[in-house]
């Protein structure tokens, strides 16, 4: 058997561990338009921080190619899928032949056309290289301007204070990280990014930027002008489909596939941030653009691309991130007027604690600074329990499993680990 | 694989669990008074002991098959040793974005943020003792080591 797994990220390797499961021997190939080992994308504002090397950086040990018997080839994009043929074909022109191919080409950033992007000093802030970039750029106390306080433009808001930069967000909606944080948790966030001499713009935009061969600033869409030497755009990310384009793959908005990870075309699967998956809580199809998404739909690609029957139970999206320290974890929805809300906030400590529930199933939860243990609410969540006899419990921050009725304990805990 | 249980119907919530777990993960794995009083920062229990009178029990990692935290780690350093099942997080590469916490239905791991940040859980005591020490030190056995089909004793 002839594997071909185009992306080297977290949606690969797990493809990989998945394929290596039942398939010991079949050849593989792993193409990365990067040329580095497999790392952990997470870790580039880490990086830009200075708080990890290179080489705490790789998501699986330097070795890893050889031990699992793969052929890597890095810093080689590929530029077209003959599906025919049944080959990959690489922008230098090379053909890589498959009888299974796995497209984990993840996500890339979207840049949306503002007028002047062209000049110096702009990045995007999703791979090493951009980190890389951004980092020769840095010099002295630079002031940078950040369009997005979404995860992204959040952590690279981070990691520049932490450098010593002047740092101005410039965000569309009234809040940070709007698309899992609720008003109440939005605001503590805020509080604690300003305390660290980070200035936000809210409902704004950046209209044009200014300069000459180099960033010098930006126009607002109010018409107020904003000085900066380093401009970066973290607007979101999107599904990076380039390669699929002319192609008879269907596309949605990601690559569509079924439960296996299957594109109905023969042989050829897709997973993680390129791909359009099932949404446990929501019930419909869409890109979860989180890690541990991608290594389980990539897991379950590898399985079913060497011949098991491997079934996606669905994911959810959640996040666990930190801005100095202060933490945050969330998950599923977070909360509206479709939904039941229990919350407990207390601003001097600034702790927050939100469940969202829906006819007594779990469905959300918001959890701010306190945060220990929280995964017993992400597995109620994913096991669709129904935990209407204890849902006022679920809001305190001690949380265990003596507030859990009986026999569901018992259950679980003597489960001894078999979820 | 071997796994520790718990009997709650034997558990008085003492919590030597943890001070024998806390001395096996110091430098001196076998001596309760040096581990307290010579090591800084102490490691922390890596088993939970939950009590609301008059239940209590014990719990640690309960090294899922299917581990939700191996899956979800963003950097890698959560695995599952292929050889003897245990999950083990490198703490040299974990960077404390609490992931694994946020994806543990245990509620297992714990945030370690006095020194590097690094989650911490359970290990089996792997390369430390052959029986886990929160199991050799309950003084009622209220923790068992057993397999898992195995039955209560
Ligand atoms: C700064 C930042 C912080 C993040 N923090 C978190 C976090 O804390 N938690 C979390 O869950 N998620 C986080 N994410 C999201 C997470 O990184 C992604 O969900 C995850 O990396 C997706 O994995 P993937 O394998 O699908 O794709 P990607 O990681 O996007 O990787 C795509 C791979 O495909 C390769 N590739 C692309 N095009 C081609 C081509 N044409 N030919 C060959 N190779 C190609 C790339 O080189 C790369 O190896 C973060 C993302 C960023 C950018
Ligand atoms: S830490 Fe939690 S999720 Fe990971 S193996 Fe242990 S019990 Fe399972
Ligand atoms: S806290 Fe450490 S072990 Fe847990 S997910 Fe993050 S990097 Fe992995």
């Amino acid at each position: 058997m002839e594997y071909c797994i185009v992306g080297n990220s977290a949606a690969a390797i797990g493809a990989v561990e998945g394929i290596r499961k039942r398939d010991k021997t079949g050849r593989i190939t792993v193409v990365s338009a990067e040329i580095y080992h497999t790392y952990s994308r997470p870790l580039i504002s880490y990086y830009l921080a200075g708080k990890v090397k290179i080489d705490k950086m790789y998501y699986r040990p330097l070795g890893f190619y050889e031990h699992n018997g793969i052929r890597f080839i890095g810093g080689k994009p590929a530029a077209a899928l003959d599906t025919k043929g049944r080959k990959v074909v690489l922008a230098c022109g090379d053909e890589i032949p498959y009888d299974r191919l796995l497209v984990a080409t993840g996500g890339k950033p979207f840049v949306p056309a503002i007028d002047g992007l062209d000049k110096k000093n702009i990045f995007t802030f999703h791979k090493l290289d951009d980190v890389k970039a951004i980092e020769k750029a840095l010099d002295g106390r630079a002031r940078a301007i950040i369009i997005g306080a979404g995860l992204i433009g959040m952590k690279a808001a981070e990691a520049l204070s932490c450098l010593g930069a002047e740092v101005i967000v410039v965000e569309l909606a009234n809040r940070v990280l709007s698309s899992i944080l609720d008003e109440q948790a939005g605001a503590l966030v805020r509080d604690v990014m300003e305390n660290h001499g980070i200035r936000f713009v809210f409902e704004n935009t950046v209209k044009r930027v200014l300069g000459e061969e180099r960033v010098t600033g930006v126009e607002l869409a109010d018409g107020n002008r904003l000085e900066c030497d380093l401009l970066i755009v973290a607007i979101g990310v999107i599904p990076n489909t380039d390669l699929v384009k002319n192609s008879p793959v269907p596309v949605n908005r990601g690559i569509v596939v079924n439960k296996k990870m299957e594109t109905g075309l023969p042989g050829i699967y897709a997973a993680g941030d390129v791909a359009e998956g099932d949404d446990a809580v929501l019930g419909v199809r869409r890109v979860i653009p989180i890690l541990p998404n991608a290594y389980r739909q990539g897991e379950i690609a590898g399985l079913n691309m060497a011949g098991d029957e491997a079934a996606f139970s669905g994911g959810f999206a959640m996040n666990a991130i930190g801005f100095f320290g202060y933490s945050i974890a969330t998950a599923g929805v977070p909360g509206g007027p479709d939904y039941e809300e229990l919350a407990v906030l207390d601003p001097d400590e600034r702790t927050y604690r939100k469940i969202v529930l829906k006819n007594n199933r779990l469905v959300g939860f918001i959890a701010m600074k306190d945060i220990n243990r929280i995964g017993m609410l992400t597995g109620l969540i994913q096991e669709g329990t129904n935990v209407g006899s204890f849902k006022e419990k679920l809001v305190k921050t001690d949380f265990g499993y003596l507030d859990w009725p009986c026999e569901l304990r018992r259950e679980r805990v003597l489960a001894g680990g078999g979820l | 694989m071997k796994k520790v249980y718990a009997r709650e119907e034997y558990c008085t919530g003492c919590g030597l669990c943890q001070v024998h777990c806390i001395t096996a993960h110091s430098p001196y794995k076998d001596n309760i008074v040096k581990a307290y009083k010579k090591t800084f920062p102490r490691p922390l229990p890596r088993v939970i002991v939950e009590e609301q009178r008059p239940v209590s029990f014990a719990l640690q990692c309960r090294h899922c098959e299917d581990a939700p935290c191996v899956k979800a780690c963003i950097t890698g350093a959560m695995q599952r040793d292929p050889a003897t099942g245990v999950v083990n997080n490198d703490e040299s590469r974990c960077v404390g974005c609490w992931t694994c916490i946020l994806v543990c239905p245990h509620g297992a791991v714990a945030r370690d943020e006095r020194g590097k940040k690094a989650a911490s859980k359970c290990d089996m005591c792997s390369g430390i003792h052959e029986v886990p020490a929160c199991v050799a030190g309950c003084p009622n056995g209220a923790l068992e080591y057993r397999g898992e089909r195995e039955k209560e004793a």
